[in-house]
């Protein structure tokens, strides 16, 4: 189910990071409305009445501690679960890099966005590849390599509908991989502070079916 | 006991204006120096959120009092509220001025181990506070690489295009650091070795145990972030190559440095609100704080954690991804003793005999939004839900729902209820409360939203989101005018505040010593405000801070220095 607010899935992996996130919600939702809850009704049940006397508790007696360290032993289960299944989540996205079937090359710059595609033979550094500036082209259901990079300072590559995210660092190539499932074209933003164009350092990707991204990759110009 | 000779020799005679207000050795002058330079301060850092907030709801169009902000005054503006705010607000306020004001009062004595070493204290905090004033004036303007100064932007001048702000900048942050390096000695020596006599470690009031602990949590985590700062000036100044990787640096040394300090300061300001809570609760609910000794245990228990956290502000960052999975699990579980605090301060109201005053208002208003803080953290400490929130808006909400309950709730809470000690003189109750809610509705409003635009994948520091069409839809931009209209109504209820002070301060009822007739030794001073010296006898301290309604006592009250 679709996330309120959230744009909408358009990765291989962005279901497991939204159903992550609904443990969370859920979790979290359960625990802190029922704080809440049992807040407001001590706010009100207690509230000061006239001739009444506050108890006396110390807080030392099990019959009065149970009620605290019961929810607090429940929260650690549902913190081993939230703990597994971010490690399971993040393993997936972040580690677990399947072989590429496409590789681009993505590159940070104050203040713009360059891309290197590998062309028509499948390469990257080879006299037919092409250069495009703030328009990333891939194709759908294709598990795409990125190679990402920085010229001058650090930048994040960060496509929302994918959950997708990865700062690039000048002087290291970091790779990593998302498999686009829906057509269309998305935001692509830089998501870490780079300067005064920070604001301004906006691209698009193109996610094409694989008659489109030949068609384009006839007509662009090379250089 | 912590009588100097100093304080000796001077007595009570009169100080002029400026020997009192700069040179003073008083804790209470000192702190009183802190609390207004922090508040004036949080003025400077909450123009300059008006300013940016007003830019982002309305892109473009020239703020009032500010003219067309330009994305390298945008960048300024958001880099230097985030430091004042930190820095030069919560810290100041929640640790300086009440730690100097409460811990010699609350332990019955006469004033801090080290007077001097307290004054210098100041005198290089006022100093640090100067600097990054005038950083923000200087040719090319003020810092705008963010509070976290990621080299290489910070670093290098080509980049970040503030030669002399961001070095100036460092250098504030720097004095600071050394200020707070000093007062910490001080409240740690204090609370340590100056207690009336009779008062055991576990009778202390749980807020001098929390600046204690905050104090030690800064002292052990600024050191590494200091010699960052030493090498970011030199690479800055010098042409160093620490964060360069041209020159065989790394940029991500910078960061672990700076986390490693960065997550220890959340707990360093949180534990001082927490404890500030922890003395209003449960005198406004007539209860024994439940499970004193467990709160003081997680308290510490948290510090320690809070060391093994640093690296989940870089999951994405580049470092290794096995890393990920460690600090996700050290993240994760900080919720445990945080979790437990909430509890017991719920457990507290169980039974009580609550009275909605003021301060308790403020100090129940803590508890209930720092909950939201502390729940949405949960988003952002496991490693594969924060692949999508990691510099989004919800990252925004989320510590803000931390440091407004921390800096902004927390200082309200307690200055309303030790203003009466602090001046002699009782607020008024109703503008109070007008404040109250005046702050706390249009809170909510401003933040609440932010939640929603984070989750729509807006990230942070961009001055017009024009240029993302995924972002600039009318019903995000509507959002952003919700949010900015909140603060500018809960900005104008401040000055229901500063009424109220300035009101009170010259017409308010006279306070009698001990108005809220809570058990804790800074209401049993001979003065009220106290004079030079506290006490013309000092006190004897019986026992714990909480007795309150006591079945063996007709009054529900018991204050520690009345004899068994």
């Amino acid at each position: 189910m679709r996330l309120p607010f959230f744009p909408e899935a358009a990765s291989s992996y962005a279901h497991n990071i939204d159903n992550l996130i609904w443990l969370i919600l859920i979790s979290v939702g359960f625990w802190g409305g029922l704080t809440a809850a049992t807040f407001f009704y001590f706010l009100w049940k207690y509230r000061a009445k006239e001739g009444v006397k506050a108890l006396y508790v110390t807080g030392k007696d099990p019959r009065h501690k149970r009620w605290v360290t019961i929810p607090h032993w429940l929260i650690i289960v549902c913190d081993v679960f939230i703990i597994i299944g971010a490690i399971w989540v993040w393993h997936k996205v972040k580690q677990d890099l399947p072989e590429p079937e496409q590789t681009v090359r993505v590159i940070g710059a104050q203040w713009t966005w360059k891309f290197v595609h590998p062309g028509p033979d499948g390469l990257l550094d080879t006299d037919d590849d092409i250069r495009t500036t703030d328009e990333l082209h891939v194709m759908v259901d294709t598990v795409t390599h990125f190679q990402l990079e920085s010229e001058d300072v650090l930048h994040s590559f960060s496509v929302p509908a994918f959950r997708l995210k990865q700062d690039a660092i000048p002087g290291r190539r970091i790779t990593g991989w998302f498999e686009p499932t829906r057509t269309g074209d998305y935001d692509f933003q830089c998501a870490e502070m780079c300067g005064i164009g920070h604001g301004l350092m906006a691209a698009r990707v193109y996610v094409e079916t694989p008659e489109e991204h030949d068609a384009w990759m006839a007509s662009a110009p090379r250089y | 006991m912590s009588a100097t000779a100093e304080h000796v020799e001077h007595g009570h005679h009169d100080e002029g204006f400026v020997k009192k207000v700069l040179w003073s050795t008083d804790h209470k002058v000192i702190a009183f120096q802190y609390m207004v330079t922090g508040m004036a301060m949080g003025l400077v850092g909450a123009a300059m959120a008006y300013a940016f907030r007003m830019q982002l709801a309305w892109p473009g169009s020239e703020v009032p009092g500010f003219g067309i902000i330009t994305p390298d005054v945008y960048n300024a503006l958001v880099t230097n509220h985030g430091t004042i705010m930190i820095f030069w607000v919560a810290m100041p306020v929640l640790i300086a001025a009440f730690g100097n004001y409460l811990i010699p009062l609350m332990c019955g004595v006469d004033d801090m181990a080290f007077p001097r070493i307290n004054r210098l204290s100041f005198q290089i905090f006022l100093l640090s506070a100067v600097v990054l004033m005038v950083s923000l004036f200087v040719p090319g303007g003020g810092f705008g690489g963010a509070w976290t100064a990621y080299p290489p932007l910070s670093a290098q001048e080509l980049y970040s295009l503030t030669p002399m702000g961001s070095s100036l900048w460092l250098v504030a942050v720097a004095l600071e650091f050394v200020a707070f390096l000093l007062g910490g000695i001080n409240f740690v020596t204090t609370a340590m070795n100056s207690r009336a006599p009779g008062m055991k470690a576990l009778d202390v009031p749980l807020v001098v145990w929390m600046i204690v602990i905050a104090s030690i949590l800064f002292m052990a985590s600024v050191g590494p972030l200091i010699a960052g700062a030493v090498m970011l000036f030199m690479d800055q100044q010098v042409g160093t190559g620490f964060f360069d990787p041209a020159s065989g640096g790394d940029p991500i040394l910078w960061q672990h440095l700076f986390w490693f300090f960065g997550h220890p300061e959340v707990y360093v300001v949180l534990l001082p609100a927490i404890g500030i809570a922890g003395e209003i609760i449960p005198v406004f609910s007539r209860k024994k704080l439940f499970g004193y000794k467990t709160i003081l245990l997680t308290a510490i228990g948290t510090g320690v954690l809070s060391f093994f956290v640093w690296a989940h502000h870089q999951f994405v960052a580049g470092i290794d991804p096995r890393m990920a999975n460690i600090f996700t699990i050290t993240t994760v579980l900080i919720s445990i003793p945080i979790a437990e605090m909430v509890f017991l301060y719920i457990a507290t109201l169980f039974g009580g005999s609550i009275r909605f005053t003021t301060p308790m208002l403020w100090a129940l208003a803590f508890v209930a939004e720092f909950l939201i803080g502390g729940v949405t953290g949960i988003f952002l400490g496991a490693s594969g839900s924060d692949i999508y929130f990691h510099d989004t808006y919800f990252v925004v909400a989320h510590f803000h729902y931390t440091f407004f309950p921390i800096a902004i709730i927390g200082t309200y809470a307690g200055f309303t209820y030790w203003f009466p000690k602090m001046t002699g003189r009782m607020m008024s109750e109703r503008l109070g409360k007008v404040h109250f809610w005046g702050t706390i509705i249009p809170f909510n409003l401003t933040f609440l939203p932010l939640f929603f635009l984070g989750a729509a994948g807006q990230h942070r520091r961009i001055y017009d989101y024009s240029s993302f069409p995924e972002l600039a839809t009318d019903p995000l931009q509507a959002l952003r005018v919700v949010a900015t209209v909140a603060l500018l109504v809960m900005l104008a209820f401040q000055v229901v505040f500063f009424w109220n002070v300035f009101k009170s301060l010259r017409s308010g009822k006279r306070a009698e010593a001990n108005p809220w007739r809570s058990n804790t030794l800074e209401w049993t001073t001979t003065q009220t405000p106290p004079g030079h010296g506290n006490w013309d006898e000092l006190p004897t301290c019986f026992r714990g801070p909480y007795e309150y309604s006591h079945p063996d006592r007709d009054e529900d009250y018991w204050p520690q220095n009345e004899p068994a």
